[in-house]
């Protein structure tokens, strides 16, 4: 009822798990596998080591969280011993990856084919990063450039995550038209102001807005991209509940990745979702979650 | 979002590790704690050591965080956010509490929460001793590294002798890592319960980066108290942290 087939790739469910929250280490990404995660993005690895920002890192609303953790990582030699340990972990495994340059982009999507991902998915979104990310994601011409030119380097399939933080996300969906699924929204780009401190409370002043209140905006990119693109979309971006993910679905998506929830659900959100959406789908008479991808454009 | 708190009072313990008494009204248990922003800093996460109408961090000088800690006064402000994760389960049996270092900070409410216990108090030598005049209701046995004072040699030499000694229901630990991996090795080896409080490098405090995790287990979140069944699957424990970008490195 609830597997799933995206580019050839077997999801025993829907609920995958987000790249950057708790997939720094194979046995925490395993935890979480066993927790009933269908898939699992891995944290963004780059070309090197990167200690990530000095704390504060986050900053915890009534509403959702707002990080600027500065893509830490031990970089991708280092990573691999990380992605051995995964072969055989059960369900699909997406290496994550960020690169300043599209030659970076293809060594690293190279990399984590030989390390035996199942899919690649490029970090072009990422908004509290310079150089990386959203900063390279906003500009369709490198998108598709990316895009393009990692496609043609490996054989797995190539997944895309894009930035909200952009006036047209269609635009950047279409320019991305290479890529085999596309993964949206990464956080929107976001601080917050200490008023007894009198300055920004993250150290990078700038982080990434994730958790319940983005949910509205990444259901609106999902919806809208549906209409224009023909091909698999992974909603992220406030999944809390099985209500949520049915909203994903139904604007078009046809799995999501949860991540901030985490934090106030803890890992076993994975398994109370698949077993509200499967009950859902068994009380309205559906055999499978594909029959509730993209409903809503009816 | 961060709280504000005076610091009512400071005082040295050692010469290295100073207490901060403040007003909070959270209700945190024993082993829970907080995370602790110098603004223009840095933001750490601290254990609370007192859990009364004045509360306290009793703090080590280790980073630039601690460091500019160390400098506040009476007066000034510290943010704060918390308690954070899962204290020390408490018991009516007879316990013994070892606690190394700063380790004592994260155990001192806990021990005035237990009706029997017996403590070692630990530290490299007798000046950097932390606490040992603050329970007198209990037995505390003294251990340091250079035998300045007490027992001379591990903290975890001297709880073998007294848990062959006496039949203790529960052990808590927390302090150095090697010596926490030592006391559950004994405590594993006698089927002896032991509880122990783990540190790692800490970003988020509240269960989503990753930096903190031992072997799939969230110090911030599913700790920092651990008991013997998570203990005894942590085969990094006492081997192997990780840094900040998440590469693994030796202890």
């Amino acid at each position: 009822m609830l597997s799933i087939t995206i580019n050839n790739l077997h999801f025993p469910n829907p609920f995958l798990l987000a790249s950057g929250i708790l997939d720094e280490s194979a046995d925490t990404m395993f935890r979480i596998i066993k927790h009933g995660a269908g898939g699992v993005v891995t944290k963004s690895i780059g070309m090197k080591k990167r200690g990530g920002y000095q704390n504060p890192v986050i900053y915890e609303l009534p509403y959702g969280l707002i990080n600027a953790m500065g893509l830490p990582n031990p970089g991708i030699e280092a990573f691999g011993e990380e992605m051995k340990k995964l072969k055989n972990c059960g369900v699909p495994v997406i290496g994550s990856i960020f690169g300043g340059t599209t030659d970076e982009f293809v060594y690293l999507a190279k990399k984590m084919e030989n390390y035996g991902a199942d899919a690649v998915e490029l970090n072009l979104s990422c908004p509290h990063a310079k150089g990386y990310g959203m900063e390279i994601g906003v500009n369709p011409n490198l998108v598709a450039e990316i895009v393009g030119e990692v496609k043609k380097s490996v054989s797995i399939p190539v997944w895309c995550k894009l930035t909200p933080n952009v006036t047209d996300i269609v635009e950047i969906a279409k320019a991305a038209d290479k890529a085999d699924a596309l993964v949206m929204i990464n956080t929107l780009k976001a601080m917050a102001i200490d008023i007894e401190a009198q300055r920004p409370v993250l150290s990078n002043t700038y982080g990434g807005l994730s958790g319940p209140c983005v949910k509205p905006v990444g259901l609106r990119a999902v919806y809208d991209v549906f209409k224009e693109v023909d091909k698999p979309i992974i909603g992220v971006g406030g999944v809390c509940s099985w209500t949520d993910a049915l909203e994903y679905f139904m604007a078009g998506a046809s799995a999501v990745q949860i991540g901030t929830a985490i934090a106030t659900k803890g890992p076993t959100i994975f398994a109370e979702i698949s077993r509200d959406v499967a009950d859902w789908l068994k009380k309205h008479g559906y055999d499978s979650i594909k029959d509730v991808v993209g409903v809503a454009h009816r | 979002m961060y709280r504000v708190v005076r610091i009512e009072k400071v005082v040295q313990e050692t010469p290295s590790i100073k207490s901060f008494y403040f007003v909070d009204n959270s209700n945190p248990a024993p082993g829970q704690f907080y995370m602790v922003w110098i603004p223009g800093v840095d933001e750490f996460p601290m254990s609370i050591s007192a859990i009364d109408d004045l509360k306290r961090f009793t703090v080590k000088k280790i980073g630039d965080g601690t460091a500019a800690m160390h400098n506040l006064q009476e007066g000034d402000r510290l943010w704060i956010r918390g308690p954070y994760g899962r204290g020390f389960k408490p018991t009516d049996e007879p316990a013994l509490v070892v606690g190394g270092g700063t380790g004592m900070a994260t155990l001192a409410p806990l021990i005035n929460a237990l009706r029997d216990a017996d403590v070692i108090i630990a530290a490299r030598n007798e000046k950097e001793l932390l606490f040992v005049d603050e329970f007198p209701d209990k037995e505390v046995h003294i251990a340091t590294d250079d035998g300045s004072r007490g027992f001379k040699g591990f903290a975890s030499e001297l709880a073998a002798v007294l848990i062959d000694k006496k039949e203790y229901g529960m052990v808590y630990t927390c302090g150095p890592e090697p010596m926490i991996k030592a006391i559950v090795d004994i405590c594993l080896a006698r089927k002896i319960p032991v509880q122990a409080s783990l540190e790692r490098f800490m970003k988020c405090g509240i269960g989503v980066c990753d930096s903190c995790s031992i072997n799939g287990f969230r110090v911030c979140a599913d700790g920092p108290v651990f008991s013997e069944k998570e203990l005894a699957q942590m085969t990094e424990l006492g081997k192997w942290k990780r840094d900040p970008s998440g590469m693994k490195v030796k202890i």
